[in-house]
């Protein structure tokens, strides 16, 4: 009799033990993407406009820091800040007063520059839609197992964002570009922040699934600028962008923060405005989303249990340890840089 | 008691087994897959197939570097990491002997008599193989594979690609070793087996762009032009044909890290070590002149040209202001210029040295150099005879007990003139309003009494429209008719305007070309985002063979530094210059484009007004309003009431 409960309790130690690691291992899976892009785009021009380019330098330097390389970003700057003949210390763009944090850094590429951020080219970015002759570094070659950042930055109102002082994309084009993305299956999860004035009416009118959507400001509010440097003369970042990095230099990849606390960046009483946040289109939970699923680049590995032919195995695998030899890219991935 | 113990061992066993199921259950969802249907029924067996799957990959693995370490012919000191597999069990001979390559970096370091001083990096690799006659190459060493690729898919010959920022002042600071326009500029020369040149130039400029991280997409027929005389081939290679050349600028063109980065990377040391560390861009973008390009061309190998290897060059350029970091002292050191000292020099490189120019100083009475060196080296460098202390980065001797070099250079006198340079180019628009205006181009020549000609290559947009009828070349006054012209008209939105003239200088003079032109009127989407900043319009080319003081060197075979062997020299009594001018910023007549907001305001203001008026006059009536009278008078009123008296 004693043996009898002893084995049993036993027994069910051993497998609610056992339903633990399953738990974990099935939490590992989750998700279910399996790389990470990010899209980056300052839609400022003029020197008076340099927090612009800092809010989207920022965001790039904690997207490369988490782990996700220079060859699945795409980064779009309007205008060039860094060796404009305004700035003091050329080569630099400061975040912090003071030039405490260099966010230009020694090791960047920008894929999209000065004229070539339009409406059009953005929209052709994302849907993937560009002429043959485009190098790799230019496109956004993401599948259905894509999770995609998309940040934009610039002047903004009701309904539309402006680029670079002569056109505007509204919020009605924009997500007609997700629909588009979605029926191609060019994404698993999106998460689109925006910082600009009035920044929630570029979301209203999302309707395809899997996005999350933040916005530094609501439908009537602006969007103001954290701090101006006196040495540089022009303000250095926008509020909502500077506590966003704040809040993403404590990340790191292997970070267990999710989305919750994301929306948490920036309250009213740090920002002035009040930063929103959707989420109805987002099939999972927020709060089992990471941080880390869209910020950073986390390589998956997956057990399988089929028979495979090692002999055609290992030519293909031979040619892809070649290919990864040589992989150091200059702006631009292996035998890529013609077009497709 | 008996019942009670049945039953409650029974609910034990139905507890056992439930736990059983649930981890066989779990257990199914972790394995992907389609087939586990059968297998999960004892885990025991999961986990034997599972320690299986684990070894397999083990195998695939090893034999993963087999296949590799067969694969290297000539193993490289650099890539010993790969190498610490196991023996190969089956080993399969290599097939081709790998063609060599060598790799070579210089700095030059030539202190400017004005204080600033200018650095010159040249980093060459030479390799021979073919890329042309459709050869397939695949195996890489210190070639870079991207411009390998570039080169044989485009059938390229020769490619020149450079991006600068700022002007270089001829007239201080001397000529330099390798001249750059403001801007990108590139030009490329294909082969014969090219049938659609204008489709593979676009293709190669696209893919440049992504390459280098700069809007070279911008280049197009607008901005292309096929030079006939001025950019003659500089590798091998007597090509006459000049379809195959193309030529475009991109004065408005931005360098900054962005594109320093991508340019470091084709490095085969990368920015890790030798003469490349010293590329920083905090301290290289703070400059009054920074120029990187690279220079791919086919040379030979021998005097007579049996075999020919590709040379890649890639050049930086730099010129550091004196009064920019503050102290006005005159003295520099790797460390003020560059924020870093030398520790090694590459391991890939056959040669890595640091020349300094010392012709000024022969008795040391002007600025001084430490720490000193007995090595001493003379070249035939742009005309003159130049002196230069070396630095051999190779030798170990050259860092020193602190194993870290760090040269410094500290200005003594401040007398003394420098050569002055013979050639040089200027260039302005001139005339008023937004109609009509002039371009002015002036060439210098400032030999005492030698006469040369000199190739002028001008290329301006359609949208300014000259007049070539008042073309006019005059030197000390006079006419001076060119004796060779090549014009091709321009075409709306299509291609610019080509002008290329060989005049000849007299000696000591000053060369005037004016033409008028015309300004269009752009389409209002042709306007960029900032179109009241200007329109620019590329610099001029002036290429010339001009006169040297002392005999060049005409053997190119011979080892020579690399600063003095970009152009080949054909001849001993002359050297080749080319003299970019000034780019030229013409405002176009620009429409307001806040037009819409104010055409708004205004024409409902103008309706407003005169519906208004129109309305009232239409509308309106007049009657007779008696004024009310004062209180006096309607108290006298009142009191005639009374009296009966009629009122006032």
């Amino acid at each position: 009799m004693k043996i009898l409960t002893f084995f049993s309790l036993f027994s069910t130690f051993l497998s609610a033990n056992s339903i633990n690691v399953e738990e974990n291992a099935g939490q590992f899976f989750s998700s279910g993407h399996t790389n990470n892009w990010a899209v980056l785009v300052c839609t400022s021009r003029f020197w008076f406009n340099y927090r612009h380019v800092a809010n989207t330098l920022s965001v790039y330097r904690s997207v490369k820091r988490l782990g996700i390389p220079d060859s699945h970003i795409v980064l779009m700057l309007a205008d060039d800040m860094a060796c404009n003949h305004r700035n003091p210390k050329p080569a630099t763009v400061f975040s912090h007063k003071n030039m405490e944090l260099n966010v230009y850094g020694d090791d960047v590429e920008v894929d999209y520059r000065g004229y070539e951020v339009t409406v059009e080219n953005f929209l052709r970015v994302l849907t993937g839609r560009l002429p043959p002759s485009t190098p790799r570094s230019k496109r956004l070659l993401s599948d259905d197992r894509s999770n995609i950042l998309i940040y934009l930055t610039g002047h903004g109102g009701n309904g539309f964002l402006k680029f670079q002082d002569s056109e505007e994309i509204s919020n009605v084009e924009l997500a007609d570009a997700f629909e588009q993305m979605w029926q191609k299956r060019r994404y698993n999860e999106l998460l689109f922040i925006i910082d600009t004035c009035q920044g929630a009416s570029m979301y209203e009118r999302f309707y395809s699934p899997n996005l999350m959507a933040l916005a530094s400001s609501q439908v009537g509010e602006d969007s103001l600028s954290h701090q101006p440097d006196l040495a540089i003369g022009v303000h250095l970042m926008d509020r909502y962008t500077f506590y966003l990095l704040e809040f993403l230099e404590d990340i790191h990849p292997a970070s267990k923060a999710n989305m919750k606390d994301l929306f948490k960046v920036c309250p009213k009483s740090q920002c002035v405005s009040t930063p929103g946040h959707r989420t109805d289109l987002f099939l999972r939970d927020p709060g089992s989303a990471l941080i880390t699923d869209f910020f950073g680049s986390v390589r998956k590995v997956e057990i399988t249990m089929e028979t495979i032919n090692l002999t055609d195995l290992i030519k293909e695998a031979e040619i892809l340890y070649i290919l990864s030899l040589h992989q150091v890219d200059p702006c631009c991935d292996k035998y890529c840089t013609f077009g497709h | 008691m008996a019942a009670h113990r049945c039953s409650y061992s029974a609910l034990l066993l139905i507890i056992c087994s439930l736990s059983m199921f649930i981890v066989a259950d779990s257990q199914e969802t972790t394995l992907t897959g389609d087939n586990h249907a059968t297998e999960l029924d004892n885990p025991q067996t999961a986990t034997e197939t599972a320690g299986q799957m684990a070894e397999q990959p083990a195998v695939e693995e090893r034999r993963l570097w087999e296949a590799t370490e067969v694969e290297e012919a000539t193993p490289d000191d650099a890539d010993t990491d790969k190498q610490d597999t196991s023996t190969p069990e089956t080993a399969v001979p290599s097939s081709v002997p790998q063609p060599k390559d060598d790799f070579q970096e210089e700095l030059v370091i030539r202190p400017l008599h004005s204080g600033d001083i200018y650095a010159s990096f040249q980093f060459r690799t030479l390799w021979e193989t073919d890329f042309m006659r459709g050869n397939k190459v695949s195996h890489y060493r210190l070639f870079p594979k991207s411009l390998g690729q570039v080169i044989s898919k485009f059938s390229v010959r020769e490619l020149h690609i450079s991006f600068t920022q700022g002007y270089w002042r001829t007239m201080q600071w001397g000529q330099p070793f390798l001249p750059s326009p403001p801007g990108a500029e590139l030009w490329v020369w294909f082969q014969d087996s090219v049938t659609d040149v204008d489709g593979t130039w676009k293709e190669l400029t696209n893919v440049l762009s992504g390459i280098f991280c700069a809007s070279l997409n911008f280049i197009d027929s607008t901005n292309t032009v096929q030079p006939s005389a001025s950019f003659k081939p500089l590798g091998i290679g007597n090509v006459t044909d000049h379809s195959f050349l193309r030529y475009a600028t991109l004065p408005r063109e931005i360098v900054c890290t962005e594109n320093l980065t991508p340019w470091k990377k084709l490095l085969p040391c990368g920015s890790k070590a030798g003469l490349a560390v010293l590329l920083k861009s905090e301290k290289l973008f703070h400059s009054s002149f920074h120029s990187q390009a690279v220079h791919i061309r086919p040379v030979c190998q021998d005097w007579q040209c049996k075999t020919t290897s590709w040379e890649l060059r890639q050049t930086l350029n730099v010129v550091f202001d004196l009064h920019t970091p503050g102290q006005g002292k005159r003295e520099w050191s790797l460390f003020k210029m560059f924020s870093r000292t030398l520790t090694e020099a590459c391991p890939l490189a056959s040669s890595s040295k640091i020349y300094i120019d010392i012709t000024d100083n022969p008795q040391g009475e002007q600025f001084e150099v430490s720490p000193a060196t007995p090595l001493l080296s003379q070249a035939m460098v742009l005309g003159d005879r130049r002196t230069f202390s070396v630095y051999d980065l190779t030798q170990q001797i050259t860092f020193g007990t602190v194993r870290s070099l760090n040269l410094l250079i500290r200005w003594k006198s401040s007398e003394g003139d420098m050569l002055r340079p013979l050639l040089h180019g200027e260039r302005y628009v001139a005339g008023y309003g937004l109609q009509t205006g002039e371009i002015h181009t002036l060439m210098y020549n400032n030999h005492p009494y030698r006469s040369f000609p000199v190739l002028l290559l001008d290329s301006v947009p359609w949208y300014l429209r000259l007049y070539i009828h008042t073309l006019t070349v005059a030197s000390k006054g006079k006419d001076n008719k060119p004796s060779y012209i090549h014009y091709q008209p321009s075409k709306d939105r299509v291609r610019p305007h080509l002008l290329e003239m060989l005049v000849q200088l007299p000696p000591n003079s000053v060369t005037e070309v004016t033409v008028q032109f015309e300004r269009a009127l752009l389409k209002w989407t042709e306007y960029t985002p900032d179109p009241n900043h200007g329109f620019y319009v590329g610099s001029s080319v002036i290429s010339s063979l001009v006169p040297s003081i002392v005999a060049m060197d005409t053997n190119s075979t011979r080892e020579q530094p690399l600063f003095s062997s970009f152009f080949p020299c054909k001849e001993e009594s002359s050297y080749f210059v080319r003299v970019y001018t000034e780019p030229l910023l013409v405002n176009l007549p620009t429409p307001d484009f806040s037009m819409p907001y104010n055409v708004i305001c205004l024409t409902c203001t103008v309706v407003a007004v005169g519906y208004g008026s129109l309305y009232n006059l239409l509308t309106r009536s007049f009657q007779i309003d008696e004024p009310s009278p004062g209180l006096a008078k309607r108290i006298a009123n009142i009191i005639r009431k009374m009296r009966g008296v009629p009122p006032l």
